[in-house]
């Protein structure tokens, strides 16, 4: 269901997003992030195309393997040392401006996302995620943690922080004092 | 390498820890030769600012030499640099603004939640500070990691300039210069300033410098009372008189044109109100003891601005909103935008406008740190400023 479609069932004007909404009750849970980065929207949407980039920012993958041009394979940590791995598929995809996938028939967590890159004139690009889930239960739902840390949306808003700060300085912000500090806190 | 650290309420130690070293590439190691106790480390001191955890390095106000820098550094290895408080990444579009204690990439992603939770957005990077504030490794060390090393240090080139005259740009001058300007002073001003700590007797220096006509300063300690008599201000003891009655009559009944609180959270004084406000953090109902905004607020003259540079951390009741509102006052406030005024200060420090060194009372080797929270906190009207000097011996407390 799109925002536009979600949005039209409640009553009267509100141009809020549905992922704020207060009573929608979508069919699988539905989050959204938006962070704002001062670089152009091509940019940073050629960066975020390359799947094998993603790896840097984002916690806990192990591996994204490109496997054709919309398809990748991505290999994530799961509790006991044990991994997980799925294959995800772009299915809409507007050059500069949004990314669509979803995973593959038979995903241990089924998921599906959407990348925005709206121009924001002088202040850069707002960059939007919205990804809707299966909340599984059981060995899986440990594993959606794991995945996760806390939650979704809070693992979901600290990837963007770290594709901000990594577009923007060139690094990704670490309070650890050494290398050897830095390693031992797994990030 | 030795470091002061932090280990609870009225508990900080002269630790060994592990060396710092280059983790990023805009990166720069800095030996520190000077590094002073800022008047909100008695914050940390206190147990009042959350988010601390056992073994936290402090210390944000520190200056020394570059002793390695990463590729991307701007740093040379053996240039002499001041470094700012403030953790700034210098591409966000708040550094663009030299809005550079809003930074938005300086803060570990983990830690950002921390401050988003309490204020809405997250906190800036500031060195030893807090986890909420970045949890960065501070400069009472003998070593420090300086993140963003391109943005922040100021590099003194002139080499006859002692650190005493130029440590203080990283944090309490900048600090003090800021809180004159956010309270738009113009030409023949009334300016009142509480609270007349290092950051308080920088704002009177700094008033009129920005064309003050006369600055009202009030505090305590015959000591601060007498440093800002030094500078030109009038002064007012709060404890032999009334402040807001002394105020109105020194103005003629206007009130000052512009007031500037540098108390913050711990104010002194056996009032009615800060005996409750202290009831409430002892029983951590509340944290911040607000009385001297509450007088500011009170005093400043109709249409007048406030200005807020001290530091409060939490919520409060009885603030007096109307006031505020009644008497169409402007408030400004915030952590200092260090970057944007190392320039022109260090040019004013050159240039012998701005005297920074009177305020130093005691120098002590870094392993004294802990003596110097203990006599800094208990004896503020002669430890008006303790610079900690690494390498030198212990127990050779200088004056």
């Amino acid at each position: 269901m799109t925002d536009s479609e979600m949005r039209s069932r409640t009553a009267g004007q509100d141009d809020a997003p549905v992922t704020a909404s207060k009573t929608a009750d979508p069919d699988r849970k539905l989050l959204a992030e938006a962070v704002t980065i001062n670089r152009p929207a091509r940019e940073l949407y050629d960066f975020w195309r390359d799947p094998t980039n993603l790896v840097s920012f984002m916690d806990n993958i192990v591996s994204i393997e490109p496997i054709d041009r919309d398809r990748s394979r991505w290999t994530v940590k799961a509790p006991a040392g044990r991994e997980v791995s799925w294959e995800s598929v772009i299915t809409k995809d507007v050059p500069g401006e949004e990314i669509t996938w979803q995973s593959a028939e038979g995903a241990d967590v089924a998921n599906s996302g959407r990348i925005e890159f709206r121009d924001a004139g002088r202040r850069g690009t707002v960059v939007r995620a919205v990804i809707a889930y299966d909340p599984p239960g059981g060995v899986i739902g440990e594993l959606v943690a794991k995945l996760f840390q806390r939650e979704p949306r809070i693992q979901t808003r600290r990837d963007l922080r770290r594709f901000k700060q990594l577009m923007e300085t060139g690094e990704i912000a670490t309070n650890a004092r050494n290398p050897r500090i830095l390693a031992g806190e797994g990030k | 390498m030795k470091a002061i650290t932090w280990h609870g309420k009225h508990d900080v130690r002269c630790d060994t820890v592990d060396d710092p070293a280059i983790v990023n590439p805009r990166d720069a190691i800095i030996r520190v030769t000077s590094t002073a106790i800022c008047g909100s480390d008695l914050h940390l001191y206190d147990g009042y600012i959350p988010t601390m955890q056992k073994g936290d390095i402090l210390g944000h106000e520190f200056m020394g030499e570059v002793v390695e820098a990463g590729p991307k550094s701007s740093l040379n290895t053996g240039q002499r640099v001041v470094v700012p408080f403030t953790i700034s990444c210098g591409s966000c579009y708040h550094c663009s603004k030299t809005q550079y204690s809003a930074c938005e990439n300086a803060n570990p992603a983990d830690n950002q939640d921390i401050g988003r939770e309490g204020y809405g957005h997250p906190m800036p990077g500031l060195f030893g500070y807090s986890h909420m504030t970045g949890g960065y490794a501070g400069g009472q060390a003998e070593y420090v990691r300086v993140p963003f090393s391109d943005v922040g240090p100021l590099v003194i080139p002139d080499e006859s300039i002692p650190d005493d005259k130029v440590l203080f740009l990283s944090d309490i001058l900048p600090t003090g210069w800021m809180a004159a300007e956010n309270a738009e002073i113009e030409p023949g001003d009334t300016v009142a300033v509480w609270g007349c700590g290092p950051v308080g007797l920088f704002a009177v220096q700094s008033a009129f410098l920005m064309g003050a006509e006369r600055v009202i300063a009030i505090d305590h300690f015959p000591h601060r009372l007498e440093l800002a008599r030094k500078f030109g201000a009038e002064t007012v003891n709060f404890e032999e008189s009334k402040v807001y009655e002394a105020l109105m009559e020194m103005t003629g009944g206007i009130g000052p044109d512009a007031a500037i609180d540098c108390v913050g959270l711990e104010a002194h004084g056996a009032f009615a109100d800060n005996i409750i406000d202290q009831i409430k953090a002892s029983t951590f109902l509340g944290t911040d003891r607000i009385h001297a905004i509450r007088q500011v607020i009170l005093a400043t003259r109709k249409g007048g601005r406030v200005s807020m540079p001290a530091v409060y951390g939490g919520f409060v009741d009885k603030f007096p909103l109307g006031a505020l509102m009644e008497k169409g006052l402007t408030l400004k406030t915030g952590q200092t935008h260090v970057q944007r005024y190392l320039q022109p200060l260090y040019a004013a420090i050159a240039e012998d406008k701005i005297d920074s060194t009177f305020l130093i009372s005691h120098r002590m080797a870094l392993e004294d740190g802990p003596l110097g929270y203990q006599k800094f906190h208990d004896e503020q009207d002669s430890y008006t400023k303790i610079v900690l000097k690494p390498g030198q011996a212990a127990g050779a407390t200088a004056a």
